[in-house]
């Protein structure tokens, strides 16, 4: 141990004095989930930014996604954490302000480039604080794949009728697994099931805010018909789906084994790099044509500072280039499907991400439900809904069962709801 | 007046205080957490509430309960799968007459050294229904429809995983059964042999009333390990252990509780009250072996 260590501090000394790190220099690290974007970020965006402000270099040290809060938890605890923290969306952050973990950002100047929804999921209860620049939203959706289309002779479906005549058809035709999901991670399930196809039957903002209110319940039909319709989706996954884990849904949608892969966009990026057909996009399938749709546009990532950083002053100058029309063109561009949040006008290439962001002229947009304050206690809604919609569509509890098991849950702690 | 003997303090030092740093300091602390709470960012003392909420309130009994229960039933499979398996191939490997012991005792016992991550991964993929070789293997002996994704089920997930920790566990009871065996004196077995008992029956009359202590300590150690067992859940279902918590043991609770998943923020306090819990659990099971059958236990004076 003592010889690993001693090594390990002559190795990083070395590497120090061969990059030739002046004393002046400034570096700082950004703590991220985004492990997927580290060669954006090495390659693209951090070069622009140290162009521009000679002296500070910075670091992106990403964490798997799944342990990142945790992960997260304990290093600001320890102090070891970075100067910039990737902040997941509302409570998770919301709690490391209140703990003085995040610095209060209110006062930044490029907090002027981005709307009050956009700072909603990273402000207090009251609106009187923003502790993270916003970076960008995902939207739901359906990604599918236009050659298995064509080939099994289906149109795009706007309407749930349709939807699953379609699924019908390609499970007839027998050349594709008609959708790619498994449950065996649970979260694909909620996100990309349950959120996905959930706000054309809550309607969207509305169902959101009167189950914040206490208006709603878990046990409304608005709020159990999703499951329902989910329990319909196990029969389409394909063989083994409960033992189908995320990189596997994306594997076989990529490799062309799949028609339909019920999407968030930030799959964008990585499904143009590996699938070698034509790609496109429906939104969620309405119940009756002509009804109002819903989509899920998510507040899902932003950037914040770590209160303890000691290197706060050129942290504050990296958040606040964060709020430029510049670095929201490089990042929307580089991450098709990370939608920017600012209201700058961001002109983007990629023919997908174009097609999931058209979607905000035609529906209303809401953010997932369980995201804002709902997933404030214990039981904790979010994972709940994980396992909720996981046994939904493996059809091991009905969606009546379901409900009431959330909404008991919901109500033990959630004064509301009570 | 004694002198201090001042060379044992010395030679005793750096055991004592590397031991006390990271094993026993941790431990009362643990202990201590687990009577706090946080309430409003302060850290306050509230003496066995956390033990009632995790005992009274149905949400948190149900899914301690549920991990207990699941963690006995890792337990059983060990018990009844991978010691009687160690035992049976220890004594085929003690056989005199057997070739290629020695290669046969590596390669069971290499899975015992691999990280659990590996052994996790590696088992996912073999028993994955899209790309594993499981499903064609069993195709080709004509059993393809034999095959289920027996992680994805709650019914045979918790089951399919203890079978895989014994798969990499099996090396150690064998290897000191083994040992054991070795260590029997030829001059028994050949009295036996002229009294008439051979074959298996010298395996069941002697040989294991001889090794019964050192079976009694691997059922002590499979106890420890299994209720203290995490990583080989974790890294093949991950801090949820799913499906819907079927292979949710107590660590992989105490887990989720102390560091938090998710949008579930960590509360080292009930996390400590669980570990503590399981603690409490080891502890008793341990005092039971020993003081209830250890000390019943007949040597043998070889």
């Amino acid at each position: 141990m003592h010889t690993k260590l001693t090594r390990l501090l002559i190795s990083t000394a070395l590497v120090t004095a061969a990059t030739g790190v002046s004393a002046q220099d400034v570096t700082l690290t950004i703590e991220s989930w985004r492990n997927d974007d580290l060669t954006l970020w090495q390659d693209v965006i951090i070069p622009a930014f140290e162009a521009q402000n000679p002296g500070i270099k910075v670091k992106f040290t990403p964490s798997a996604p799944a342990e990142y809060n945790a992960v997260l938890n304990s290093k600001l605890d320890a102090g070891s954490a970075g100067d910039l923290i990737t902040c997941r969306p509302f409570d998770a952050s919301l709690a490391l302000f209140d703990d003085g973990k995040l610095a209060d950002l209110t006062d930044l100047g490029g907090m002027a480039n981005f709307s009050d929804v956009a700072k909603s999921a990273w402000q207090t209860d009251d609106g009187s604080a923003t502790f993270c620049v916003p970076m960008a939203s995902v939207i739901h959706g359906f990604i599918y794949n236009k050659d298995a289309f064509a080939e099994v002779g289906v149109e795009v479906p706007t309407t749930e009728d349709e939807f699953f005549a379609v699924l019908d058809a390609i499970e007839a035709d027998g050349n594709y697994t008609p959708m790619a999901m498994g449950t065996n991670d649970q979260w694909e399930a909620a996100t990309m099931g349950y959120n996905n196809i959930g706000p054309n039957y809550w309607k969207g903002e509305e169902g959101r805010l009167a189950l914040i209110a206490g208006e709603q319940k878990l046990t409304d039909p608005q709020w159990v018909e999703p499951y329902a319709t989910l329990a319909r989706w196990g029969d389409y996954l394909g063989s083994g789906f409960e033992a189908q884990t995320y990189p596997d849904s994306q594997n076989i949608f990529t490799l062309g084994r799949a028609a339909i892969y019920p999407a968030g966009s930030w799959e964008i990026t990585g499904f143009n790099a590996q699938a070698d057909f034509e790609m496109g996009a429906f939104k969620p399938p309405v119940k009756a044509a002509g009804d109002t749709c819903y989509i899920s546009d998510h507040t899902d990532i932003a950037m914040g500072l770590n209160a303890a950083s000691p290197n706060a002053e050129a942290a504050r100058t990296f958040l606040d280039w964060m709020g430029t029309s510049e670095f929201a063109s490089i990042y929307a561009n580089a991450l098709p499907g990370f939608f920017s949040l600012s209201s700058h006008e961001i002109a983007m290439e990629d023919p997908l991400a174009q097609e999931f962001v058209s979607w905000r002229g035609e529906c209303e947009s809401t953010i997932r439900s369980t995201y804002q304050i709902l997933s404030r206690g214990t039981p904790n809604l979010e994972n709940e809904t994980w396992g909720a919609s996981a046994a939904a569509i493996k059809g091991t509890k009905t969606p009546e069962d379901l409900g009431a098991e959330l909404q008991a849950g919901l109500a033990s702690w959630y004064a509301p709801q009570q | 007046m004694h002198r201090i003997r001042w060379h044992i303090v010395v030679f005793l030092a750096p055991a004592v205080l590397v031991y006390t740093a990271v094993m026993i300091f941790p431990l009362f602390n643990t202990l201590r957490l687990a009577l706090y709470s946080e309430i409003e960012n302060v850290r306050v003392f509230t003496g066995l509430a956390n033990f009632r909420t995790l005992f009274g309130d149905p949400l948190w009994s149900e899914a301690f309960w549920n991990a207990l229960g699941n963690n006995f039933w890792f337990f059983i499979i060990h018990m009844l799968v991978q010691n009687p398996i160690g035992i049976l191939l220890a004594a085929i490997l003690s056989h005199p007459r057997l070739r290629f012991a020695a290669l046969y005792r590596s390669a069971i016992f290499v899975p015992t050294i691999l990280s659990f991550v590996i052994v996790g991964f590696a088992w996912k993929l073999i028993l994955s229904p899209i790309w594993g070789i499981a499903p064609n293997m069993l195709d080709a002996v004509g059993l393809g429809s034999w095959f289920q994704p027996w992680l994805g089920r709650e019914g045979s997930a918790l089951t399919t995983l203890a079978l895989v920790s014994v798969w990499q566990f099996v090396g150690i009871p064998m290897m000191l059964i083994y040992a054991a065996l070795l260590s029997i004196p030829e001059e028994i077995l050949e009295a036996g042999e002229i009294d008439g008992i051979t074959g298996a029956a010298a395996f069941w009359k002697l040989k294991l009333p001889l090794i019964l202590p050192s079976i009694g300590i691997i059922s002590v150690l499979t106890f420890v390990g299994n209720f203290n067992a995490f990583d080989l859940i974790y890294a093949a279902q991950g801090a949820l252990a799913g499906p819907d918590f079927a292979t949710d043991i107590l660590g992989t609770f105490m887990y989720r509780t102390f560091f938090g998943f998710q949008l579930q923020l960590g509360d080292p306090h009930m996390g400590s009250a669980i570990a503590t819990g399981m603690f409490a659990i080891i502890l008793i099971g341990v005092c039971l072996y020993l003081f209830g059958i250890q000390t019943r236990m007949r040597r043998y004076e070889l």
